[in-house]
């Protein structure tokens, strides 16, 4: 753990009593300390791009009177630094007469070890797999073009100082092992992505060569494309796969169940709770507590224990997604859904693992149910208007249904649909729940955090397809 | 106050020094701070303050043709020291590559003009709440807006550039950005919509009550769409979205994409790509411009370049190592384009939305459609119908698709440019793109 007042001129002491004095009359705020260490080793087009080592230290001391936030931050932890932060939240917050909130939820548990990933693999040994991930793909024949991997490492470690001296801490890890492979036939170039990560070390990942599926598995959806024709325009039938498909529960409902957008009543949901949102069968939760997830976190960045929160169950809204701020203006408690980029950022009501859970159907009775449709077994990325409700991912491996029966793959489209909508469009929930391979970073303004997902297949009866075939 | 170049220089010559005593062949450092503060409104009341203050640094070093590199925020010796000489044994560990290098000495920029990119003006924060309040007032004049959200940041920045062939250059900039999110709502529905302001100095920046009208407007006009079928159509793209037509296409001739293969503009230099009349400049030298620059992020000098001549692909943009591996020099592109804008077409933005019988009008595109592999296009839209000219009703949860191939070779513009973003473009009309609906 760091020991953020090791090298300052401002002892733990001295801070404690620059925040307590901060933050009297205040509704809420804290000092959060940040220090986090990461790595990108990059394996292009045959040699090793590049390897880089980030340092990044700092703070965000944030004041909270009422609904008005004041946030200032710098790389700076010194005793001149902290008392110009303070300076600039007291001339916005000029006339607070709160309650300080002392109360903070407490849990002993934990979802992942205090490892630093970066130092428990050499260089030497993170560059041989990128070596062998480039010579076991190129040896897959000619139409093999381009390949692409890369490692990144994290190790992040946060302090969150309250008024009062109250402290609470929490060492992330993070890993991720990407590989992106292109070939060509014919003229034709194709790609294909496949990524493995979470909260632990890299070889609990890569073991065993276990680095080959994920490059069999990106060179798979390379190769299903180059076969690819366009895809069809307009309304149809569509069957998700399980796993990162989610990624639609994410856009479409996910991000309208944050309690920012519920409070401001700019979300197409805020008037929607106990309400009927989905059919029958359909349960969301949000889970910040699985084990080494890539969303899990054993606090979130205000503090607050993760845990698993149900969103929709059984198709009725039950929950929104809650930072402190929204809890409180929103009476209700927070539930562990606070969290931020770093400590740039003020902190946002955030998606963790967001995971639809499993119903009793098949995938095959779904693409039997399916006379003119689309099978979409995996997505590039997602967004969503939160006030009208739209949202659109797009396929990145997708096939034709005719007749029930899985036909040819098509080129990659969007697809666009309403979240509100969405949900009571789904006619089967598959028996097959499965985990992203954790890969997800969510954007929201301007933030970006890691995330998971998790879905069984599902059926929808009705989406929007954008490709060129009319 | 942002850091001055004495004390940036201070820390970059340490770093190189360092570098060098260690083992170094060559290096390159870059120092960088960037203060910024921010007020955000919400229905007219004070809603957040925001100040930030980055300081970063990022070297690379060279041991012949090894390469490594480090960033940190902590600029104390002390954790320097550590981390470049961790980045040194990085750098003697990583395999070699045989373009890895500084720039050609000849390129680097010799001479800093002034470009006027740093206005002294301070703001301070209960200017910015007036200007805020000005704006939110005009923006919810309207009953049918029920949310607004502004925001006014200062930002102030500082960086200097210095590598081991004696190059050390920087320079302070400044911008001011106003920005207005409003929500609508009717019985049918709720839709948001905004309007943004971003200038180099504060006497530039739009009026207050220009800005939250327009924002208010863009917002109501969207209430009670229609989805519309699926068909052939041609499309126009407002001047916001149009810009990002131009991004792919920046994307697509990096020299990075091209030396990789993975560009459909490969092996395009010299080939008709656009249609006859559009012409593509990136023009780094533009006073006062949001994208302006004396020099890349290696140091090279950038000069004016016309990327597009009369529909021919002229240049890629290109950087020392991408540079090195096709065998083309640099051109000061590394880290992408400056002031990238189409020029204008010879038809007026009346005459454009008359051109069909009709067409749609987009206004917003969500999702990440753009494929610079193979050129395919598609995304989640929203805009209007426009029949003979006029704007009929709002459209959406629609996606339009295409390729870019096909869609760069029918492309018009109208002459209604203006630079409000660093990169630009003209309203812009399609033809021959799917709007799939329902």
């Amino acid at each position: 753990m760091s020991n953020f007042f090791e090298k300052s001129d401002v002892s733990r002491k001295e801070a404690e009593s620059i925040i307590s004095d901060t933050l009297q009359k205040c509704d809420d705020g804290e000092l959060y300390l940040e220090n986090s260490k990461s790595e990108s080793i990059l394996l292009d087009d045959n040699k090793i791009k590049n390897s880089s080592y980030n340092s990044d230290l700092g703070f965000g001391f944030r004041a909270i009177s009422d609904e008005v936030v004041a946030y200032s931050h710098s790389n700076e932890i010194s005793k001149n630094s902290l008392k110009q932060s303070s300076e600039n939240l007291k001339s916005t917050l000029k006339s607070v007469k709160g309650t300080y909130n002392h109360e903070i939820p407490k849990s002993n548990k934990k979802y992942y070890d205090n490892i630093n990933p970066i130092e428990q693999k050499s260089l030497n040994e993170k560059i041989k797999i990128l070596n062998d991930v480039n010579d076991y793909l190129r040896s897959k024949g000619d139409k093999v073009k381009q390949v692409t991997a890369n490692f990144l490492g994290e190790q992040k470690s946060v302090e969150i100082i309250r008024s009062g001296g109250e402290t609470l801490s929490d060492v992330r890890p993070l890993v991720r092992f990407n590989v992106s492979v292109m070939v060509e036939k014919d003229g034709r170039k194709e790609t294909g992505v496949y990524g493995v990560g979470g909260r632990q070390s890299y070889d609990s990942y890569l073991k065993d060569e276990n680095w080959k599926s994920v490059c069999d598995e990106a060179l798979r959806i390379a190769s299903v494309n180059l076969e690819s024709k366009p895809a069809p325009a307009g309304e149809m039938k569509v069957v998700l796969g399980p796993g990162w498909p989610a990624i639609l529960i994410h856009e479409a409902v996910g991000h309208g169940l944050e309690g920012d957008f519920n409070r401001k009543k700019t979300s197409a949901f805020h008037n929607l709770m106990g309400q009927k949102v989905a059919s029958e069968g359909v349960t969301i939760v949000d889970d910040g507590t699985i084990d080494n997830r890539r969303g899990s976190l054993t606090i979130d960045d205000e503090g607050t224990p993760t845990e698993k929160t149900v969103l929709i169950e059984n198709g009725i809204l039950k929950n929104f997604m809650q930072d402190r701020l929204n809890a409180r203006l929103m009476k209700t408690r927070s539930t562990g859904s606070g969290r931020r980029e770093n400590y740039r950022h003020i902190v946002l009501p955030r998606m963790r693992n967001t995971m639809m859970l499993s119903g009793k159907q098949t995938q095959e009775e779904m693409i039997k149910a399916v006379d003119k449709g689309i099978f979409a077994v995996s997505f590039g990325g997602g967004q969503v208007d939160i006030t009208s409700g739209k949202f659109v991912f797009n396929c990145t491996e997708a096939y034709e249904i005719v007749n029930g029966k899985i036909g040819s793959p098509i080129k990659g489209a969007t697809l666009i649909g309403d979240g509100p909508s969405i949900l009571k469009e789904v006619s089967m929930v598959g028996n097959d729940m499965m985990m992203d391979p954790g890969i997800g970073t969510c954007g929201k303004a301007g933030q970006g955090v890691p995330v998971g997902v998790a879905q069984p297949s599902i059926l929808i009866n009705k989406m929007t397809v954008g490709g060129t075939k009319l | 106050m942002v850091k001055d170049q004495e004390f940036l220089e201070t820390k970059a010559s340490y770093c190189l020094g360092l570098a060098k005593k260690l083992g170094a062949t060559d290096s390159s450092v870059i120092v960088k701070n960037s203060i910024s503060e921010t007020v955000n409104f919400r229905n007219k009341k004070l809603d957040e303050s925001n100040r930030s203050d980055d300081l970063g640094l990022s070297i690379t070093t060279y041991i012949g043709k090894k390469k490594s590199s480090i960033s940190s925020s902590n600029l104390l010796n002390d954790n320097l020291n550590i981390l470049i000489e961790k980045c040194i044994e990085t750098t003697k560990n990583t395999p070699e590559d045989e373009f890895n290098s500084l720039p050609d000495r000849d390129l680097f920029a010799k001479e800093s003009k002034d470009l006027n990119l740093y206005d002294e003006t301070h703001i301070e924060n209960n200017q910015k709440i007036d200007y805020l309040k000005k704006l939110e007032a005009a923006a919810s004049n309207d009953k049918k807006i029920v949310n607004t959200e502004s925001s006014f940041t200062q930002n102030k920045s500082n960086f200097v550039l210095a590598n081991s062939e004696g190059f050390c250059d920087g320079y302070k900039t400044s911008s001011f950005t106003a920005s207005s999110v409003t929500v609508a709502k009717d019985e049918k529905s709720m839709e948001r919509d905004y309007e943004y302001s971003s200038k180099c100095f504060l006497k530039d920046l739009d009026d207050a009550d220009e800005l939250g009208n327009l924002a208010a407007n863009q917002t109501i006009r969207k209430l009670s769409p229609k989805k519309i079928g699926s068909e052939k159509i041609a499309i126009i793209f407002d001047k916001r979205i149009a810009k990002g037509v131009l991004s792919t296409f920046a994307s697509a001739i990096s020299s990075s994409a091209i030396s990789r293969g993975t560009s459909f503009l490969k092996d395009k230099v010299n080939q008709k790509i656009f249609s006859d009349k559009i012409n593509v400049f990136d023009k780094p030298d533009m006073l006062k411009g949001l994208g302006s620059r004396n020099f890349d992020s290696e140091g090279v000098k950038t000069d004016t370049l016309k990327l597009v001549d009369q529909g021919i692909l002229k240049h890629y943009l290109i950087d020392t190592y991408n540079g090195k591996k096709l065998n083309l020099k640099s051109n000061g592109r590394c880290g992408g384009t400056s002031n990238l804008y189409f020029e204008n077409g010879n038809i007026n933005f009346k005459d454009l939305l008359n051109s069909h019988s009709k067409s749609l009008y987009i206004t917003e595109t969500i999702g990440h459609g753009s494929n610079i592999v193979t050129g395919d296009y598609s995304v989640g839209a929203t805009g209007f119908l426009i029949e003979n000219g006029e704007f009929k009703y709002p459209i959406n949860e629609i996606t339009i698709a295409g390729n870019f191939k096909d869609m760069f070779q029918n492309i018009t513009l109208a002459n209604d440019l203006e630079f409000k973003y660093a990169t630009n473009s003209p309203t812009m009309l399609i033809e021959g793109m799917v709007v799939a609906g329902k």
